[in-house]
């Protein structure tokens, strides 16, 4: 049964405001574009150009490198430039492919639009495949993985995470608003993929014209429903998003597949409906530009690999200079150091803020006071988990369900001694992960 | 754009609630029961009140300053400990108890294992009990000018009748915070609605001890004799503002029950079977030493392992 929320989570100033009324609006890239081999979880794509090589826009790159993995297509035409390292939000350095653009945009010769029912499902899998498409949502697993569970008859929900619960993102908004039809014939190609299926557009209800939009064009559908979840920070993470839609729950050592659940989000929908039937490969994400030192905050249609100084540029520039900025939103995105870095497949937002609350609030002694373990959406106890990263006490970190951790940043968030929670219990399930590996 | 950014690990942004607010909140709720305090026992208690909060806070700064440690007395945690021990001084006493009792409840309960956080024990009421222990017929000396006689629960572990309405308003003798239900329940109420305490632990002591009453009191279910024991010594502060002392109680919420449980069964054996009328002191700080070993059986089920619906 739905619950339509979950226990713990918080309100934090949400910031939507500064973005949400800007309809989207595509950038034209005119530097380099860079493109990351690994975009996505699993192995690297694999170069099929080399330098020199001219390329169309949306002409396949890099072809995925294993089961796990996803191609990658050019987002404009223009010259290879090098296949070098270059530095990634992450602040690694990851092998790219670099494309100098012609700004002509030529583009390859599109299939025409097909019909899905002649479509088997091999086929349509195969597209999503092909296309590249991985969770957008930030966390990047291929979706075409996701949509071939091992008993594709026990999948019983097929959840759009429209919840976007983390603060000043507003592109999934963005996106029911502006082309709902493409979302929802998305929804219906994933649907025709599990036979006993039912599918659920899960919106929290700070956006009540996104759920009536979606109702009306849904009314007919009687396999689709839509979602009014509860506003509440990580109302979208997966677990707690299967948990409010169908009341079920799953452990960090389940896959959504096992409570009969597969979930993606907005952008990663209508992907999968570009690319099965209009046989477009993924080369457009939308990235909401914002925060107070944006001159203009935008929601913005951009070609994979556009540096990320161009959509400052593109957003009016700093009308404050910024002392912080996110690739992502500011619970569960990336602090980077420069600008200089490409927009991915999973860069969901550019979050440029003149204040950063990290450095001004020095940590200091735990009071004990409980909240980190009022706010846990994963019932853990960070207070402990963090005391026992931080001594290295492997086993009581384990054994205390360390990895249950959704690294979501409520602890660290409502934290009154300031204390770093949700990084040390990172560190320590990082640590734990990579063991697990060997 | 030469400059660099500034960096972290997510989440970037933070609430704006810190420890000193939430010290500073305590100190408010705080303040209705020493108002009362100082109303009810005159200027005497007003001294006694700024010489423990004063020595407290100064413990603290002079032993940070003498170890070079940060100091810490803004966070206002030594002005909340000097407040609780004061309240839970009579009026009567020398200015060298607050004194004592700060300098021991900052220096040996809580600095020397390792300051704020780190205290196994409530410093207010470690000093309290090493006071009543050392100095036993000053702590015990409620006779001041506007009260004589023994303390109403005193008098009714004697068996005497004791008179209800002036229990809770407070105007009776005891310590100088201890004696009004109404300004301590009012201070409550603050902490509650800020959401800086919870009713899961003194609802719980409360309960607990209110069963006791009537299973081992010798009165049954009494009212009166149950709304006295409730009204009576140190109980209500106790149950809302020592026994939610966020150190030295659980963090896990099914071991904050069991903790109030325990507490009120604690106090129900002291008051009733033990010798002395007065018993939450004890009850507490004996509960603050078994708050390792409830944490451990009280480790919450995480989500997708049963503990979704928590």
């Amino acid at each position: 049964m739905a619950k339509l929320t979950f226990t713990g989570g918080i309100h934090p100033y949400d910031g939507k405001d500064l973005s949400k009324d800007k309809p989207i609006k595509d950038v034209l890239p005119k530097g380099d574009l860079v493109y990351p081999l690994s975009q996505h979880i699993g192995a690297p794509a694999q170069p099929i150009v080399k330098k020199g090589d001219k390329v169309l826009t949306g002409q396949k790159i890099a072809e995925a490198g294993g089961f796990v993995s996803a191609p990658i297509y050019a987002t404009v035409s223009g010259t290879v430039k090098a296949i070098e390292p270059r530095r990634v939000v992450t602040g690694d350095n990851v092998m790219s492919i670099v494309i100098e653009n012609d700004g002509k945009y030529e583009e390859v010769e599109w299939q025409e639009p097909i019909e899905l029912e002649t479509l088997s499902r091999e086929e349509k899998i195969d597209r999503i495949k092909e296309a590249g498409i991985v969770g957008m949502g930030g966390a990047g697993f291929p979706t075409a993985v996701k949509l071939s569970p091992k008993e594709p008859d026990k999948i019983e929900y097929v959840i759009v995470n429209c919840a976007e619960c983390e603060p000043y993102l507003t592109s999934d908004y963005r996106k029911m608003l502006e082309e709902p039809e493409k979302l929802i014939g998305g929804l219906k190609v994933s649907l025709s993929l599990f036979e006993n299926a039912r599918g659920i557009l899960a919106v929290e209800d700070n956006k009540p014209d996104c759920i009536a939009k979606l109702k009306r064009l849904t009314r007919d559908e009687n396999k689709i429903t839509v979602k009014a979840l509860k506003t509440k920070y990580p109302q979208g993470s997966e677990r707690q998003l299967i948990y409010a839609a169908t009341g079920r729950a799953i452990h960090s050592g389940m896959l959504p597949a096992d409570a009969g659940c597969v979930v993606n989000n907005v952008d990663t929908v209508i992907a999968i409906y570009d690319a099965v039937i209009n046989g477009k490969p993924l080369m457009y994400r939308i990235v909401t530009v914002t925060g107070d030192a944006i001159a203009d905050p935008c929601n913005f249609r951009v070609r994979i690999g556009t540096n990320y100084h161009e959509l400052v540029e593109e957003a009016g520039g700093f009308k404050q200079p910024p002392v912080k900025i996110i690739s992502g939103g500011p619970m569960m995105g990336f602090g980077i150091f420069d600008l200089d870095v490409p927009a991915t497949k999973t860069s969901s937002a550019l979050l440029c803020l003149t204040k950063d609350e990290v450095s001004a609030m020095e940590p200091s002694a735990c009071i004990n006071c409980g909240k980190c373990v009022e706010v846990c959406p994963g019932r853990v106890v960070p207070r402990k988990l963090a005391d026992y990263a931080e001594h290295y006490e492997e086993e009581a970190f384990v054994k205390n369900n360390g990895m249950e951790c959704c690294e979501c940043g409520c602890c660290s968030y409502v934290c009154p001694a300031k204390r770093p929670l949700t990084q040390v219990i990172k560190s320590m399930r990082k640590m734990q992960l990579a063991k697990k590996k060997k | 754009m030469s400059d660099l950014m500034k960096v972290s690990s997510n989440p970037h942004v933070r609430s704006r609630v810190t420890t000193s607010n939430i010290m500073l909140a305590v100190v408010i709720a705080l303040l209705p029961a020493a108002g009362f305090g100082i109303y009810n026992f005159g200027l005497d208690a007003l001294i006694l009140i700024l010489i423990t909060v004063a020595s407290c806070v100064l413990t603290e700064l002079i032993y940070e300053k003498a170890m070079k440690k940060k100091v810490t007395i803004g966070d206002f945690s030594a002005v909340v400990t000097g407040l609780l021990l004061a309240l839970n001084l009579p009026s009567t006493a020398p200015w060298w108890i607050g004194v004592i009792g700060g300098v021991f409840a900052i220096l040996v309960v809580k600095m020397l294992f390792g300051g704020l956080g780190q205290n196994f024990m409530n410093p207010a009421l470690g000093a309290r009990c090493f006071l009543l222990i050392s100095y036993t017929s000053i702590m015990c000396n409620f006779e001041c000018d506007a009260y004589t006689g023994a303390t109403p629960l005193a008098s009714l572990k004697a068996g005497e009748s004791v008179n209800l309405l002036d229990m809770v308003i407070g105007r009776t003798g005891g310590t100088i915070g201890e004696t009004s239900m109404i300004a301590i329940v009012l201070g409550a109420c603050l902490l509650i609605l800020l959401g800086i305490i919870d009713l899961r632990i003194p609802g719980s002591y409360i309960v607990t001890f209110v069963l006791f009453l009537i299973l081992f009191g010798g009165h049954g279910f009494d009212p009166a004799f149950i709304t006295a024991h409730l009204a009576g010594g140190g109980l209500m502060l106790g149950a809302f503002f020592m026994a939610t002392d966020y150190v030295t109680r659980p963090v896990t919420k099914r071991g904050q029950y069991l903790y109030g449980v325990v507490l009120g069964l604690l106090t129900g054996i002291f008051r009733i079977f033990g010798p002395s009328a007065e018993g939450v002191s004890y009850a507490i700080i004996l509960g603050n030493l078994l708050v390792p070993l409830i944490e451990k059986i009280t480790m919450p089920k995480a989500f997708g392992k049963g503990g979704e619906r928590a």
